[in-house]
């Protein structure tokens, strides 16, 4: 009898504590279904962060690992929990660096970003998943900030960093972290923070290199002072042209977690007026001594010529976005459409398809039968190059009999440099090589894949 | 007459794609009569090291702009910019200053 009672008394307490683990099992979720996150399409104002008195049981073990830091402390993770952190670009930088300011316990997380998750962006910002494609980025990687540490404020803005929103968002934030990928948002971000007094934690990311600065931050010096005038936009690269290792970016956006880490936590920067370069290639820090704040800087100097946010794109030239530029170089009886290539291709005209992109382009896809120089050795005149070309042509000519001028076709990515090349092509037409008829064709390989031929690759 | 001095050249961001992809240069500069300063040491790297579109590097006297220059590992505003007197054995970077992300 006494054993049954044992047994039984035994059981119910098993029972109660899987009752126990299912009602906290549901109540997580209710939490994290009910407070589906809401997409912010404009600048609307935030009740302010409420400082935390103490740090609850589930914090301390939560946040053990670094509590035990004496750099970190409870002290510093209960500021971290105060501090609201905006996230400008959503991309390969800003993914990694929301990854471990969530992780971290920061208090509010403020992500933005205009544009929508593509397959091409997969490679480096690893927020976002496969099944995120075509969502805005800003509330897939809020919905992954928060899949991670639900106790995070995130806040996701689906819209541009514009001189008409950016102060109203940026005063909102403690810290602002450049993410962005264009120059026009570098100096909107900058000038917004400097006219807020916000700590700027700015990084970059290119090919196989990446760079970081704390701007406006402790008296140091702001990325006007650094950098009074734009560079000429021909001479900018982006991701989509120049190409990115996914983990340099990643590096970078780690670097800059820690950096807003250390601020916001109480510990402070020591990237003020340093600049951080990493190689890469050569797996490479590098800490460089930069110039102080500048007395004649133009937003944070001491006369300041910009005391309220300007025309960004037009002050920088380019566009406030990464996207490739069109250039419209050439008048329209110098250009064909790939569907006019396409009947060209059909009716078998005698001609010579030149595509002039770089050779790690070509290898990745090219269409039968053309003639790879790229547009770098037009430019420089490469000797052997120029004699292939005149060979090709001169091959052309005999099939032609006849008629005087063989057709040039020029192809390329997207149609920007087939036109550079077309002009290069037109000087040298008659005297560096035979008189030939040169044409680029509109939009390049993509235009192709897209409206021609739905199996050709498309990058 | 100041003697021929060796320094060592570095391109980075980018910057390295306008000399062939090479990153590092070691290069004499000749015996002339006044002492190298960086001036004179861009016209140097146009006529001899830059063949191809120069306005990609420089503007004027000076790089162009987005070009960071560091002078023994510090940006060179701290060490008077284009005045600056080069010394045997000095480090020159250029930095081509990258904007993805």
């Amino acid at each position: 009898m006494a054993q049954e009672v044992c047994s039984l008394k035994a059981q119910l307490k098993e029972q109660e504590k899987e009752i126990a683990a299912l009602k906290k099992k549901l109540s997580q979720l209710e939490k994290s279904h009910t407070s589906a996150l809401e997409l912010h399409d404009k600048v609307r104002p935030l009740t302010p962060l409420k400082a935390k008195l103490a740090l609850s049981n589930e914090d301390i073990m939560r946040y053990s690992r670094q509590l035990l830091l004496p750099e970190l402390g409870v002290q510093g993770q209960l500021n971290l929990s105060k501090t609201s952190v905006l996230v400008v670009g959503c991309g390969g930088l800003g993914c990694p660096l929301a990854q471990y300011l969530a992780a971290a316990g920061i208090g509010r997380l403020g992500l933005l970003d205009y544009d929508e998750v593509e397959l091409s962006n997969l490679h480096r910002q690893v927020l976002h998943g496969e099944e995120n494609q075509g969502q805005a980025k800003a509330l897939s990687a809020a919905n992954a900030a928060r899949r991670l540490n639900s106790t995070v404020e995130c806040i996701p803005y689906h819209l541009q960093l514009s001189s008409e929103n950016a102060l109203q968002l940026i005063q909102q934030y403690d810290i602002v972290a450049d993410c962005s990928d264009n120059v026009p948002t570098r100096y909107l971000v900058n000038d917004a923070c400097v006219l807020s007094g916000k700590p700027l934690v700015s990084a970059s990311a290119l090919r196989m290199e990446g760079q970081l600065t704390v701007y406006n931050y402790s008296g140091g010096p702001c990325y006007r002072c650094l950098y009074p005038v734009p560079p000429p936009p021909e001479t900018v690269t982006n991701c989509s042209d120049g190409g990115v290792l996914g983990v340099v970016p990643g590096i970078m956006g780690c670097f800059q977690a820690l950096e807003v880490i250390k601020i916001a936590s109480g510990q402070g920067s020591s990237c003020s007026q340093q600049l951080v370069m990493f190689d890469a290639q050569d797996a490479r820090f590098r800490s460089i001594k930069l110039r102080p704040k500048q007395a004649g800087c133009a937003v944070c100097g001491e006369n300041p010529s910009v005391t309220k946010l300007v025309d960004y794109e037009s002050f920088c030239g380019s566009a406030a976005t990464d996207k490739c530029r069109k250039l419209n170089l050439l008048p329209r009886d110098q250009r064909i459409t790939v569907q006019d290539y396409q009947s060209i291709m059909d009716k078998a005209v005698p001609h010579l398809l030149l595509d002039v992109r770089p050779l790690v382009e070509v290898e990745i896809c090219h269409l039968p039968f053309s003639l790879n120089i790229p547009l770098s050795s037009l430019e420089e005149r490469k000797t052997e190059h120029i004699q292939l070309f005149q060979e090709r042509i001169s091959q052309l000519k005999q099939q032609m009999a006849g008629d005087c001028r063989p057709p040039v076709y020029v192809i390329c990515k997207l149609g920007n440099d087939s036109q550079k090349a077309v002009q290069v092509l037109e000087k040298m037409s008659g005297s560096e090589v035979d008189s030939i008829m040169v044409k680029d064709i509109c939009g390049g390989l993509m235009a192709w894949a897209q409206k021609i031929d739905p199996t050709f690759p498309q990058y | 007459m100041a003697a021929p001095i060796a320094i060592h050249l570095e391109f980075g961001g980018g910057a390295e794609l306008l000399f062939n992809g090479v990153k590092e240069h070691h290069v004499t500069l000749p015996s002339q009569s006044e002492p190298w300063d960086v001036k004179q040491l861009l016209v140097w790297i146009q006529r001899n090291l830059l063949k191809e579109r120069p306005e990609l590097f420089v503007q004027g006297d000076s790089v162009r702009p987005g070009i960071l220059v560091l002078i023994n590992d510090a940006d060179w505003e701290l060490m008077g910019e284009l005045d600056y007197q080069l010394q045997d054995q000095d480090n020159i970077v250029f930095i081509s200053t990258l904007h993805g992300g």
